[in-house]
């Protein structure tokens, strides 16, 4: 039978795939994949072909009877044939690094991931050696794609020399920033990629142990990898002799309990510990006392699951990628009131406007753009003038932006930003860890300054206070969460002044 | 739809036993708990306690620390409807009001009738198809009032 394949990551699976791939389960065989990043065609339906994979999408399960009768199953004429996957401009405009797998392969199956390039980079790596590894993920310039962009290379190193007779590699997919969803889409359309990462992390800075901190509203994602990591057990990639190699490693997955604070490392590796998920002052960095007290290397899954293909293509490869100091591909998430939604991986450099106009479309509402929230619930709000900045940590920096975990939030001319400086506040109260004052206090004490102004009390006197608050919080906080809240609020204060009037 | 069993306190030990020896077992056995009762019941929080070496107050902070745990069992179904920036930016803010007037609840209210438990989310990881939510677990995209209304139906 011809073979179809129908994804079952999360967003598909919420349009409606499940019906879609029952009802051609009859007529084809189907294989469940990741999803390949193009939402807006979800439920997406690729056909194989002579000519490669013919893609058809958004299909309803309704839809499949008219589909076979206009001869899908040989990538025949029909409203919903979006043509060739990979000529789909979205797909044919990236450099697919990190996810080249995703939406290809079978995630659970080894042979897939084997076929499709997969374990090369383990191997490389236990054939170099230790050092060599290191040097070689230092030499790719990969910085750290949870947000902070540290070198991943500098932090493997300081693991390694730590003294410690345990070390523990954590990865952190507590996704939490809204308009993000890269890692999930990892964990569930290439979960071997991330296993793959970990297992030359641990044997690069002689961690034996792994774990991997999801968070509980990604119900499908820590399935799928809880699956996987079943799976590199029995097949030898995990465990008291990775491949033949004498090294010990393995991975446990630990689930998150609703606490966004947790993605910050330390309250993470304080959670993994069993406590409240407060942070914790550093020094000492978790590379010299983690987890448990031990040296830690805590990456991003992204981070984490670029490694392989760093290792397996040389670290110039990636290296030649990307602009100024941030080297490489990132994944872009295109998200909110978008018309093209969904995962674009690029290399560094693409300009803000290019991704929320010309790859993303614009707007799903029709209405014109009026601001993009860029990194999250502590990212800044950008107007359209600001669209010519290019997707680099620096660049986004000398902006009072951050490019955080790559989610671009897109709203149209209807948002209110006070309403969202105000939500960014709330966010925090509703959040803080507790640990330090300004983020514990001056959150609420933020948001009832928001109020009076758009209430119009004392509007001047109120925003000089909110400013004030701002500094105090962005300088004083113990974290990111504090220290970066103000960020979107100043933003909108300052790019869209406007809305903060009665 | 998951059914919950009542509190017990044999049942309890056993789960409790069954995750005490591994590193940081706290929360492993807490998502145990309330994965067995709908919630972590206030008995099991000395259990908890003992088995950890820690005192209860300790227990209890993790507990409330933690936005997910429960300390009453919800109703036969929870809606975790999400309420951040993306979801926002497509009328997510609208969505809530609404099946908050529908529900005749508030976040973390369950329906008189004790069919819904609605939980408040911040992110899903669907943002490029919001708004977003689980029901039961099961994704749900693209939501308007009537949708939600339509999938809460189905799932009754």
């Amino acid at each position: 039978m011809t073979r179809v394949y129908v994804s079952r990551d999360a967003a598909a699976l919420a349009l409606g795939a499940d019906a879609v791939a029952a009802a051609l389960a009859p007529h084809a065989t189907v294989v469940r994949t990741g999803s390949r990043g193009m939402h807006w065609l979800e439920p997406l339906v690729e056909v194989e072909t002579d000519a490669g994979r013919v893609a058809y999408g958004p299909v309803d399960a309704a839809d499949v009877p008219g589909l076979l009768a206009a001869g899908l199953l040989t990538g025949g004429a029909h409203a919903l044939r979006q043509g060739a996957t990979d000529e789909i401009p979205f797909m044919a405009r990236q450099t697919r690094l990190t996810f080249a797998r995703c939406g290809l392969i079978d995630p659970l199956s080894l042979d897939d991931y084997r076929a499709h390039g997969g374990f090369i980079g383990l191997q490389k790596a236990i054939e170099i050696g230790a050092a060599a590894t290191m040097d070689t993920v230092l030499k790719s310039g990969l910085r750290g794609r949870g947000g902070a962009g540290f070198p991943t290379g500098i932090k493997w190193k300081t693991t390694a020399d730590a003294e410690g007779d345990r070390k523990y590699i954590v990865c952190n997919a507590d996704e939490g920033d809204s308009g993000t969803f890269a890692d999930r889409m990892l964990m569930e359309g290439d979960p071997f990629s991330l296993i793959e990462g970990m297992a030359i992390a641990g044997i690069s800075t002689g961690a034996t142990k792994g774990y991997v901190y999801t968070r509980s509203e990604y119900p499908h994602a820590i399935a799928t990898f809880d699956a996987a990591l079943d799976v590199a057990r029995k097949a030898g990639v995990l465990g008291t002799d990775v491949f033949g190699s004498g090294h010990a490693f393995d991975i446990e997955q630990r689930v998150g309990a609703g606490a966004y604070v947790c993605g910050e490392e330390t309250a993470l590796l304080e959670s993994l510990e069993g406590k409240r998920g407060q942070v914790r002052a550093k020094p000492p960095l978790p590379a010299h006392k983690g987890l448990f007290g031990c040296p830690t290397v805590v990456n991003n899954v992204i981070t984490l699951a670029t490694v392989p293909c760093i290792l397996r293509d040389g670290p110039e490869a990636y290296q030649a990628i990307g602009m100024g100091r941030s080297r490489g591909t990132v994944p872009i998430q295109l998200a909110g009131n978008v018309r093209f939604g969904g995962l674009f991986e690029a290399g560094f450099g693409v300009s803000l406007g290019d991704l929320v106009n010309d790859i993303g479309g614009g707007t799903l509402s029709g209405r014109p753009v009026r601001a993009v929230q860029v990194g999250g619930p502590l990212g800044a709000y950008f107007p359209p003038s600001l669209f010519d900045t290019p997707f680099d940590y620096e660049a986004f920096a000398a902006r009072d932006g951050l490019i955080g975990h790559g989610g671009i939030v897109v709203f149209d001319d209807t948002v209110d930003l006070a309403k969202q400086a105000r939500f960014a506040m709330e966010f925090c109260a509703a959040e803080s860890c507790g640990k330090c004052t300004p983020c514990r206090i001056g959150s609420t004490r933020g948001m009832e300054t928001v109020d009076k102004i758009v209430a119009g009390t004392a509007v001047e006197a109120n925003t000089a206070l909110l400013r004030d608050l701002c500094h105090t919080m962005k300088f004083g906080s113990l974290c990111a969460l504090g220290g970066f809240i103000p960020y979107p609020v100043l933003s909108a204060l300052d790019h869209f002044p406007e809305d903060f009037r009665p | 739809m998951p059914v919950f069993e009542p509190f017990n306190a044999d049942r309890a030990a056993d789960i409790i036993a069954a995750h005490a020896g591994q590193e940081g077992a706290t929360l492993p056995i807490l998502h145990a708990l309330q994965h067995e009762f709908g919630c972590v019941p206030t008995a099991a929080v000395p259990m908890v306690a003992q088995a950890l070496n820690l005192s209860r107050a300790e227990v209890h902070g993790i507990v409330t620390f933690y936005h997910e745990f429960r300390r009453t069992p919800p109703g036969k179904h929870v809606l975790q409807l999400c309420r951040a920036e993306a979801c926002q930016a497509v009328g997510g803010d609208r969505v809530a009001a609404d099946v908050k007037a529908r529900l005749g609840v508030d976040w973390h209210g369950t329906s008189d009738d004790g069919a819904v438990t609605l939980e408040p989310v911040f992110c899903l990881g669907l943002c490029s198809i919001g708004p977003a939510a689980l029901l039961d677990g099961a994704p749900l995209a693209r939501l308007n009032a009537d949708k939600v209304a339509a999938a809460l139906e189905s799932a009754a």
